[in-house]
């Protein structure tokens, strides 16, 4: 190829340049437009199937018949929480079609009569490295299981189960909204919505402490001296939490 | 408008920037981390309630309270009891890692029946009405024919409830051929029976002990109750109890010993004369006891005088006089000085005379039924059935000469020799066994010589394993009907190994069985229901828990809540203590060596097996759990390490790591070498409990089994297998 051609492909390519710039222009737009689709609107359609439960389920009945949540999702003798009750427990009222329902028929059926646990999807399954008690925030806390659950325990039938296809677990965890925005705190169940709370909790203590004046006095004056070296530890290294150690939250 | 790489490269700039501004990236982010994390092949076992159920562990006669946490309705981990009297919370590697044999994969699955040659490993599987008409219509044949002495059986769990309706069943059906397998047990009860003339067993007083001799007994190795002798053990060092181990080799025990005396192997029972002969030359023993309560001593005592002075018995034992006079003098003048018998974990009988020997060395110091001592221990009586009918078939049967020897001339007060029944079986030299029921037991992995079981195995047409997990003996038999693992099933435990206290513990039920089993007490019942009248009469029990509920009667509701019940131990004045004609102790046992089997000209060395807490040597095998314990100068990947002295291993050229052929008169293996101090020059120390060829992966080919090397030895004076080794070779491989 010689010089002169070069010049001219130049020439050629300039031209073209200025006329294409629209193009150009709508073929950014177009592969913008194009992701934000993907992104927004396919992406989280293509993430999630959704599954049905076994059969439906209706809490506000049940609700109605035993008056509270703590009937059927109760702590054990030894405080651990029973979480999704057993087949065992159900039976206790039907060991024989209670209602007219069709649910009520396949629950009877399938489950009762060959003793066989109802495969329950739990909306609010976590994964296995984290480590939750019930007891410590319902029992000693005292906060409200809607607080965490939302007002599942009034709802009349069990919403479908959108399965994330990754990693298994429920979108209820990430949340509805694919941006991760939230109204409410029951709207999502990752470990930041933990931390809001567990933030405002430490703060809260913070304050209380501080109108303290013996304890204020004996944390920021005298511990530092009696113990120079344990001061980083008696802060805890959780952000959130404040928490000494890992496997506090994090088995 | 034309795509050209300009527009392309526009649109991707564009779709980038857009990504960037969606939930995309970000979130597909987190799910992979999550995934990542939690990969969903790995096995999360599911939540539930917890809870915990009280029983007692009967993998090895020591008798440990474990508590199983259960996980709704799996069980998920074994622990020890706390407050147990036996094991206070404490547990072995074995008792720990329980779970391995009722969820791992050498159960069998349920009742089976050979279809090809024996050995072979193919089954079908049949019905538990099918496996019992069969074994019922076989029982009733031989005992239409007038033969049911032709029936012997091998009951592994040597007492307790179940142990005595195999027995009550055997007697009814007319056969006196029950055997149990072969243990230090046996040498110790018979030694009581002739010295202090009680069907009893020792019960150690090991916590108020101040001074412990212990004549090769793996105190740290798994004899006794395991969990308790550690116990006992750290006790000792707390209180500077010395302990004095007398044992060829440097054991676990002998390294924690303050003191280790590497004995000869086998002349164990002339050192303890020698320091009886201390004892009693220097006047140092119990006069008391001596002149008021025992009797023979005279002549015990002119027979130790004469023939184990120091010097003589420094030749024989290879330790010097002057160790031997200083330990006599430590153990006469201590307060409460104890010593123990039975070599290793105490799978061998072992001589009577080296258990007499050291026994009177007990009685000497005056260490018999007191505060840290040794106590003669009655079994406990709960059994209380009424006495069963038999017919003339019964009565005939049991009148014939049992096939093993025991209780009859020469061997009057053993009461079971199983060595001698398989040799006289492999012999032919016996009327013909024509069935086999085996129970809780694995002789053909156990028993000395193993090829000689094998072939007294193949002159028995049938042959019944009643185990739960695929054992050598097992795998070998015609039948299998497996019994329910111990998890599974309820089981009484009297007296534990070794202890000073009158237990029962309670083995029960923590999970429902996980295979199609039966408990073989259970079994029993039916089988007796089969074999009709009389037999069905002896056993009124509508199931062996009913039975087991009824024999224990007013302890029954506290040993189904805590998992025992501890009995008060009388230990009665020395005036009223013994049952021998005399009405006194009896001082009895000298030094007559076995001979060892083998020519020594073409076997120079001498192989010894020696316990390790790592390895199972019994009935129950090893888990993977503990066989992940063992080291790899002991084991790696399928070689097994003979443990050889430098000097031994220069004169025959081996090295460190090298293969070997080890062959001795019984048989030979292939070994590697490892060279240590810790063993005597001339010996070659081998591991009990490894190469198992039946169970699992896990534990089949992993060495070698040193009881195809060893073979059993009539002790002359007791018809017991005295055998602690045999003449050896080692050559390169």
């Amino acid at each position: 190829m010689s010089i002169k051609d070069d010049k001219a492909h130049a020439v050629s390519d300039a031209a073209a340049g200025k006329k294409g710039g629209g193009t150009i222009l709508l073929f950014f737009i177009l592969g913008f437009a194009a992701s934000m689709v993907l992104g927004w609107v396919v992406f989280p359609q293509l993430l999630y199937s959704t599954k049905s439960q076994p059969f439906d389920f209706n809490h506000a009945l049940h609700n109605e018949e035993v008056g509270d949540c703590e009937s059927c999702h109760f702590f054990r003798q030894d405080g651990t929480f029973s979480g999704v009750p057993s087949l065992a427990q159900c039976t206790d009222c039907h060991a024989d079609v209670l209602g007219e329902s069709q649910d009520e028929a396949v629950f009877v059926q399938q489950y009762v009569h060959p003793e066989r646990e109802v495969p329950w999807r739990v909306y609010s399954r976590q994964p296995d490295c984290v480590f939750f008690s019930h007891a410590a925030h319902v029992i000693k806390a005292k906060m409200d299981c809607a607080t965490c659950h939302g007002d599942i325990g009034t709802s009349t039938s069990l919403k479908p189960y959108q399965e994330n296809r990754i990693t298994g677990y429920s979108r209820d965890i990430w949340g509805q909204s694919i941006a991760g925005f939230k109204t409410h705190t029951y709207d999502r169940m990752k470990m930041d919505d933990c931390a809001q709370c567990h933030e405002q909790a430490v703060e809260a203590a913070r304050q209380a402490e501080m109108m303290d004046p013996v304890t204020r006095h004996f944390r920021q004056e005298i511990a530092p001296m009696i113990y120079p070296l344990d001061r980083q530890a008696a802060v805890g290294s959780s952000v959130q939490t404040q928490r000494d150690a890992c496997f506090v939250c994090h088995k | 408008m034309k795509l050209d790489r300009r527009s392309f490269l526009s649109f991707v700039i564009g779709g980038a920037a857009g990504t960037a501004l969606t939930p995309l990236p970000w979130k597909l982010t987190d799910d992979l981390s999550i995934w990542t994390q939690m990969w969903p092949w790995t096995p999360v076992p599911p939540d539930g309630a917890y809870s915990y159920v009280s029983t007692t562990c009967t993998l090895c006669p020591g008798g440990c309270g474990i508590q199983v946490r259960l996980v709704d309705k799996r069980a998920v981990k074994i622990e020890g009891t706390p407050g147990h009297p036996v094991n206070d919370g404490g547990i072995c590697p074995l008792g720990l890692s329980g779970l391995q044999l009722l969820y791992g994969p050498s159960r069998v699955d349920g009742p089976l029946k050979r279809t090809a040659g024996r050995g072979a490993g193919r089954w079908t599987p049949i019905s538990w009405d099918d496996a019992i008409g069969e074994v019922a219509q076989k029982l009733a044949a031989l005992r239409g024919d007038g033969r049911p002495q032709a029936v012997a059986a091998i009951s592994g769990s040597g007492r307790g409830t179940f142990s005595a309706l195999v027995e009550r069943f055997m007697t009814v059906y007319g056969s006196p051929n029950l055997m149990r397998p072969a243990s230090a047990a046996d040498a110790c009860e018979m030694a009581l029976y002739r010295m202090h003339g009680q069907q009893a067993m020792a019960g150690y007083d090991l916590e108020n002990a101040d001074f412990v001799l212990s004549f090769g007994s793996g105190i740290i190795d798994g004899w006794g109750s395991p969990v308790r002798m550690i116990r006992a053990r750290s006790l000792w060092k707390e209180r500077k109890v010395p302990l004095v181990q007398v044992e060829p080799c440097l054991s676990n025990t002998a390294a924690a010993a303050d003191r280790w005396l590497a004995v000869a192997p086998g002349t164990e029972a002339a050192l303890a004369l020698g320091l009886a002969h201390v004892i009693l030359s220097e006047g140092l023993y119990d006069y008391n006891f001596t002149a008021f309560y025992s009797a023979g001593f005279e002549p015990w005592r002119q027979m130790v005088l004469d023939g184990f002075a120091p010097d003589q018995v420094a030749q024989i034992t290879g330790i010097q006089k002057d160790v031997i006079v200083d330990l006599a003098r430590q153990f006469a003048k201590a307060r409460a000085g104890v010593a123990l018998w039975g070599r290793g974990r105490g799978t061998t009988p072992g001589s009577i005379d080296e258990a007499m020997a050291v026994h009177s060395l007990n009685a000497l110091v005056g260490a018999v039924n007191r505060q840290g001592g040794v106590w003669a221990l009655p079994e406990i009586d709960y059994i209380q059935w009424p006495e069963a009918e038999m017919d003339a078939t019964a009565a005939n049967g049991l009148q014939t000469a049992r096939l093993d020897g025991a209780g009859l001339e020469p061997h009057a007060d053993a009461r079971s020799l199983a060595h001698r029944f398989f040799t006289a079986v492999a012999e032919g030299k016996t009327d013909p066994v024509e069935a086999l029921l085996v129970f809780e037991a694995n002789p053909l992995y156990t028993q000395p010589d193993t090829a000689t079981v094998k072939k007294a195995l193949d002159k028995i047409p049938f042959i019944v394993s009643f185990s739960s997990l695929q054992d050598e003996t097992s795998a070998y038999a015609d039948l299998i009907l497996p019994n329910h693992l111990y998890l599974e099933r309820f089981e009484d435990v009297a007296g534990p190994a070794g202890l000073n206290q009158a237990l029962i513990g309670l083995t029960q039920p923590v999970v429902a069985p996980q295979r199609r089993t039966r408990h073989a007490g259970d079994v029993i019942l039916a089988l007796s229901q089969g074999l009709g009248t009389p037999v069905a009469d002896a056993f009124p029990w509508e199931s062996f828990e009913a039975c087991l509920e009824e024999t224990l009667g007013d302890d029954w509701d506290a040993l189904v809540a805590n998992g025992y019940v501890a009995r008060p131990v009388s230990l009665p004045h020395w005036s009223s203590a013994f049952g021998t004609a005399s009405g006194k102790f009896e001082f009895a046992g000298t030094y007559r060596p076995a001979p060892l089997e083998g020519d020594k000209g073409a076997f120079p060395l001498v192989l010894v097996p020696y316990d390790s807490m790592r390895i199972a040597g019994g009935t129950a095998a090893n888990t993977p759990f503990m066989t992940k314990t063992v080291g790899d100068e002991i084991l790696k990947g399928n070689d097994m390490f003979v443990q050889v002295n430098p000097q031994t291993a220069d004169s025959l050229g081996l090295r460190e790591g090298l293969y070997a052929e080890l062959s001795t008169p019984r048989g030979k293996a292939r070994v590697r070498i490892h060279l240590t101090q810790e063993v005597r020059p001339g010996l070659v120390a081998m591991p009990r409990g490894l190469g198992h060829t039946a169970f699992d992966p896990y534990l089949a080919h992993k060495g070698v089994n040193v009881n195809a090397l060893l073979g059993p030895v009539d002790d002359p004076a007791s018809g017991l297998d005295a055998a602690w080794g045999i003449q050896a070779k080692l050559a390169k491989a």
